[in-house]
């Protein structure tokens, strides 16, 4: 599998490490219990198109957004995350 | 040495002027250079060449290529012996050696070809049903006697002496195969300017080509392949690789190859690899991986000489050797036809032609009448013969008669099966084509097309123009526009088939003959509920062996289709998986193995270490010196004890380097600190450092160390050695994605500093030798747990932290990376008035128990801040991660296992860690398990073992005696729970 990295271009898969589902937004300091729990273990088994968090970590280290069909493994979309803070490279 | 007995005067791509001699069995023979093991051993008569998987039936050689299912051998010996390699690729070499498979005493006289008379129990599914009782029968008695009797070839027992290399490569277009449509496909793409590799499992590129020939552009076939190489050769951006077999496709245009580099000599030259595994990046691909010629299944189908019709073709026209002098042909199709104008060609004699359509042309009538052969409608319904090859040939005539023919070799062609391999390692699956009786692919991977023959147009004019556009197409969606100039031509010729796939008759007909599975197997898994393919498949075997059923599969489809009704498509195939040829493990681990399996790290004061006669442990990547002993000590512990010792009185220091170290700078550092770590940093005053404990999300602790504030928006954070990767990736999601409003950043810093712990009474002392003199160490002027730069003497700026793991009077001194050697030597020679001793990772742990400090055996992913006794750090003023789920109930329950200090009762013993701890005066069992020894020393300051424990209710229950149960090393003692820190308890020795 290849990704293309915003700001490093396209790399293989051996430079990137996987996390998860990118959708569980951090529920606010008072949200409560139950809205943590749901974020921490909560998760769609989701067959099909996913958006999911990917590390950059044998590259510029920039968390990213990757738009991935599970079945297909077709990456439509790479977005760095929101604090990534580096200037996108031209390509 | 005998003669090649079987060889043809004149003709063949073999070079004459360079014989080989080699060893089959331990019989000297000789060949050429250009033979393969089996071209050769044909060319010298052999017809023998194993004995089979399950039955132990003589078998020779089926076919020309890595389809291969009969003619494996031990190639090479020692620690290059490698089994099931096919005789049929091997590439002859001068001394090349090579031994039968499965067979004792000897291939001819083989005890075990007894099997074939137990054949009723060795049907499908035997193993399920013959071997069930008693139970543990199986172990002890059957498998190890079935291994003994089934099987393939022996394992090398010694390690590899080999080196494999992995590589990457990039092009726009890949392409499979170097046949008329693959050398089509090179030219239109080439021509295009597309950077292209072709790749050719073979050693010689033109594949069938090199056994057919033909006319393309009115040129002979070699003659052309000629013309369209030096082409080819001329683009500098055309890379063609021989003896390089593309395996596999995987996401992204990503294809696997495995080139043979070295097999075909006897070892490699010095310093080069036997072989190479690539990773290809292509844009696109094209498949021109050809077609496999199919067999008929009948009765004796197995017996040596009876051999695929084009691989005969094969053997006589490119290596100039005859499988058989008398041949008859078993076809259903026209191709058929071309072995007995290739056998005439050579001189060869033809015992007839048993053609299974109703119809034979003309043509193919006056051949016969002209050379004195019959043709008879109808099939072969059983061979005569064995180990010494086929004798006469039973036929079943078209209307019931049966006739009989004579001969020494039968040439059998049951149509063609594309290589739908590549184009379905993606889940395809292949769609029938009822004009060629064949599976042709329905689609492919993304990027990827088949062409040609691997596609399902068998003619050559057909695979020329095929492969042709398929590289000009696969050029310009590469973006390669550039003229692909004409397309070569050439005549197709006819391929009419009538389907056949198996015979009737007397006798084992074998359809998986390297897995032994018969048509009757098949039918017996029907009969036994076993219909579906993929059931099939795993039932009988069928299509398992390492050739991965390339002869076999379809036949075996089709008759299970037969005995269940259905058509073919409706019966379907199994699923396609790579590698489409096996390919060595050695391959995928390339220099991976041994010393180099994984990189490995070494501290900037390795060598010096090493110096020292240091023992080192690996920890991770690391090497971390573990101790150094010196003259006269008869264990590591005296060593240890000595180097402790030395700390406590005097000064010692150990290089930490490996700690995981993250400068964090930005207005934001503090705020970002505070919600990752459970106690608060924005508080930290500049110049000090504070213990920071980290938790997951789910409220179990990640990881600690020390954070320093060197300046009002710069922090400087250590972690743990195991976490040093892993903290920097959670950090760098916290900032990206959980917090980007907070403006900070984050730079690992662990390479770019070294870093020692200095420790003992004397610290101070030998710090004042290394650190300018302008610098105040005194308690007023770096108090406990201050952090600053400091210049050395000399100049050079580093960083100096109060901090103590041991419990002494300490401070943590980092210097660039590049000094840390240096340093170590400079604190040996400073510290040499004061006594000063090294110390490796066994002390570090010796004191960090003797001071209660928590490490990695108490960090265990299941612990709680406060089940570590760090329950009050937990600030309760600001959200951190971790904060909600660490309320959770089971996380604050009150009989938690919490670290508590643990010695035994009786003073001399030994503890260890891993054991259990129960309640005094109970029987050991999982009901009253009440948690377990973490971590133990011997502590050289109190004279005795001491340990660390999770201990439920640990705490509160200081000063009871428990027992500790030990099953691994069957030990039972008596240990006292006590306060975890058993040295300095009130810290004063740290802070003076």
């Amino acid at each position: 599998m290849r990704i293309v990295c915003p700001f490093c271009g396209e790399r293989e898969l051996g430079e990137f490490s996987y996390l998860g589902d990118a959708k569980p937004v951090r529920p606010a300091a008072d949200a409560g219990e139950e809205a943590v729990y749901e974020y921490v273990y909560l998760r769609d088994n989701v067959a099909g198109v996913m958006s999911e968090n990917w590390y950059h970590g044998g590259g510029c280290r920039s968390w990213l957004k990757v738009t991935r069909n599970t079945l297909t493994h077709e990456i439509s979309a790479v977005e760095a995350a929101a604090g990534a803070g580096a200037r996108q490279v031209a390509k | 040495m005998t003669s090649q007995s079987h060889r043809l005067t004149s003709g063949g791509l073999i070079d004459r002027s360079t014989p080989l001699n080699f060893r089959f069995d331990g019989k000297t023979f000789s060949g050429f250079q250009g033979d393969t093991l089996a071209s050769a051993l044909v060319a010298n008569g052999v017809k023998l060449v194993g004995r089979s998987f399950k039955y132990h039936r003589p078998r020779g050689i089926l076919t020309a290529g890595s389809e291969e299912p009969n003619a494996l051998v031990e190639l090479r010996t020692g620690a290059r012996r490698e089994a099931n390699t096919k005789a049929t690729t091997a590439e002859l070499y001068e001394g090349l050696e090579a031994a039968s498979q499965n067979r004792w005493p000897s291939l001819r006289h083989d005890v075990m070809s007894v099997n074939q008379l137990f054949a009723p129990i060795f049907v499908a599914g035997f193993y399920y049903k013959t071997f069930m009782w008693p139970a543990k029968f199986w172990e002890m008695v059957y498998e190890p006697a079935i291994r003994r009797a089934a099987g393939l070839g022996r394992a090398a027992v010694a390690p590899d002496p080999d080196h494999y290399d992995k590589a990457w490569a990039h092009c726009d277009v890949v392409i499979a195969g170097s046949g008329p449509a693959g050398l089509a496909a090179a030219l239109a793409a080439g021509r295009s300017g597309a950077r292209v590799i072709l790749c050719e499992e073979d050693f010689a590129l033109g594949g069938r080509l090199l056994s057919d020939g033909g006319i393309i552009d009115g040129l002979p076939a070699a003659d052309w392949i000629a013309r369209t190489l030096a082409e080819l050769g001329s683009m500098p951006d055309v890379r063609i690789m021989t003896r390089t077999t593309l395996f596999g496709v995987y996401d992204g245009g990503t294809y696997g190859a495995i080139e043979r580099v070295n097999d075909h000599l006897p070892t490699p030259p010095e310093h080069q690899v036997r072989q190479r595994l690539w990773r290809i990046v292509a844009k696109r691909c094209v498949v021109a991986a050809g077609a496999i010629e199919r067999p008929i299944v009948f009765a004796g189908n197995d017996t040596p000489g009876v051999m695929m019709a084009s691989a005969m073709r094969t053997y006589v026209t490119r290596y100039a050797a005859t499988p058989a002098r008398r041949i008859a042909l078993f076809t259903n199709n026209e191709d058929g036809w071309r072995t007995v104008e290739t056998a005439l060609a050579a001189g060869l004699q033809i015992a007839a032609v048993i053609d299974a359509r109703p119809d034979v042309s003309p043509a193919h009538r006056s051949l016969a009448s002209t050379n004195g052969f019959t043709v008879l409608h109808g099939s072969v319904s059983g061979v005569e013969g064995g180990k010494d090859g086929v004798r006469k040939i039973s036929v079943s005539l078209t209307g019931g008669a049966r006739a009989e023919v004579e001969a020494d070799g039968l040439a059998v062609s049951g149509g063609r099966n594309p290589a739908v391999g590549l184009t379905s390692y993606h889940r395809g699956r292949p769609k029938w084509r009822n004009d060629i009786a064949a599976f042709v692919p329905d689609g492919a991977p993304p990027g990827m097309v088949a062409a040609g023959a691997a596609n399902g147009d068998f003619g050559l004019g057909a695979c020329l123009r095929d492969g042709f556009e398929a590289g000009a197409a696969a050029a310009r969606d590469a973006g390669r526009i550039g003229n692909a100039g004409s397309t070569p031509v050439a005549d197709d010729e006819a391929f009419s088939l009538t389907p056949l796939w198996h015979v009737t008759g007397k006798g084992k007909a074998f359809v998986d003959q390297q897995h032994d599975v018969t048509a009757s197997d098949i039918e017996l898994a029907q009969r036994e509920g076993f219909e579906s393919v993929e059931h099939l498949k795993r039932y009988t075997t069928l299509g398992m062996a390492t050739d991965q059923g390339k002869t076999s599969n379809v036949a075996g489809l089709a008759i299970m289709a037969a005995v269940t009704g259905k058509s073919i498509p409706e019966t379907g195939t199994t699923i396609y998986r790579p590698p489409y040829v096996p390919v060595a493990i050695g391959a995928f681990a390339g220099h991976h193995r041994d010393e180099t399996f994984h990189s490995t790290r070494l501290t900037p004061s390795h060598h010096w270490a090493a110096e020292q006669g240091a023992i080192f442990v690996d920890t991770g990547l690391w090497k971390r010196a573990q101790w150094y002993p010196r003259a006269g000590e008869k264990d590591w512990l005296e060593s240890v004890t000595r180097e402790v010792k030395a700390v406590r009185s005097g000064v010692g220091f150990c290089d930490v380097s490996t700690l995981g170290k993250i400068d964090v700078h930005g207005p934001d550092a503090g705020v970002f600190l505070d919600r990752v770590y459970i106690n608060t940093f924005s508080n930290l005053a500049v110049g000090k450092a504070r213990y920071g404990l980290m938790l997951r999300e789910d409220g179990l602790v990640y990881d600690d160390g020390t954070t320093s504030r060197l300046a009002e928006d710069h922090y400087f954070l250590t972690t743990t050695t195991a976490k040093a990767g892993l903290v920097i990736q959670h950090l760098e999601f916290c900032r990206q994605v959980l917090f980007p409003e907070l403006d900070v950043q984050l730079t690992s810093v662990s390479d770019q500093w070294a870093q020692f712990s200095i420790a003992g009474p004397k610290t101070r002392d030998l710090l004042k030798e290394i650190v300018d003199p302008a610098e105040d160490l005194s308690n007023e002027g770096f108090p406990f747990m201050g952090a600053r730069e400091v210049a050395l003497r000399g100049g050079i700026k580093a960083r100096l932290f109060r901090i103590s793991f041991s419990g002494e009077m300490a401070f943590e001194i980092s210097v660039p990376a590049r000094y840390g050697e240096a340093m170590a030597r400079n604190l040996m020679i400073a510290g040499k008035p004061f006594g000063v001793t090294p110390y490796g990772t066994e002390a570090l742990g010796v004191m960090r128990v003797e001071k209660g400090h928590v490490a990695g055996p108490e960090l265990s992913g299941t612990t709680t801040a406060a089940d570590l006794g760090l329950g009050k750090m937990m600030s309760t003023k600001k959200d951190f991660i971790g904060r909600v789920m660490a309320g959770r109930e089971a996380l604050v329950a009150p009989d938690r296992q919490v670290v508590v200090g643990i010695k035994p009762v009786d003073k001399a013993r030994r503890l260890r860690s891993g054991a259990h701890i129960i309640p005094k005066g109970q029987t050991p069992g999982p009901d009253n398990d009440q948690g377990y020894v973490t971590s133990v020393c011997f502590s050289p300051t109190l004279d005795q073992w001491i340990g660390l424990g999770l201990v439920e209710r640990g705490r509160e229950r200081i000063g009871e005696i428990v027992h500790a149960h030990d099953p691994l090393r069957g030990e039972d003692y008596d240990v006292e729970l006590c306060n975890p820190v058993f040295y300095d308890p009130d810290g004063g020795r740290q802070r003076g």
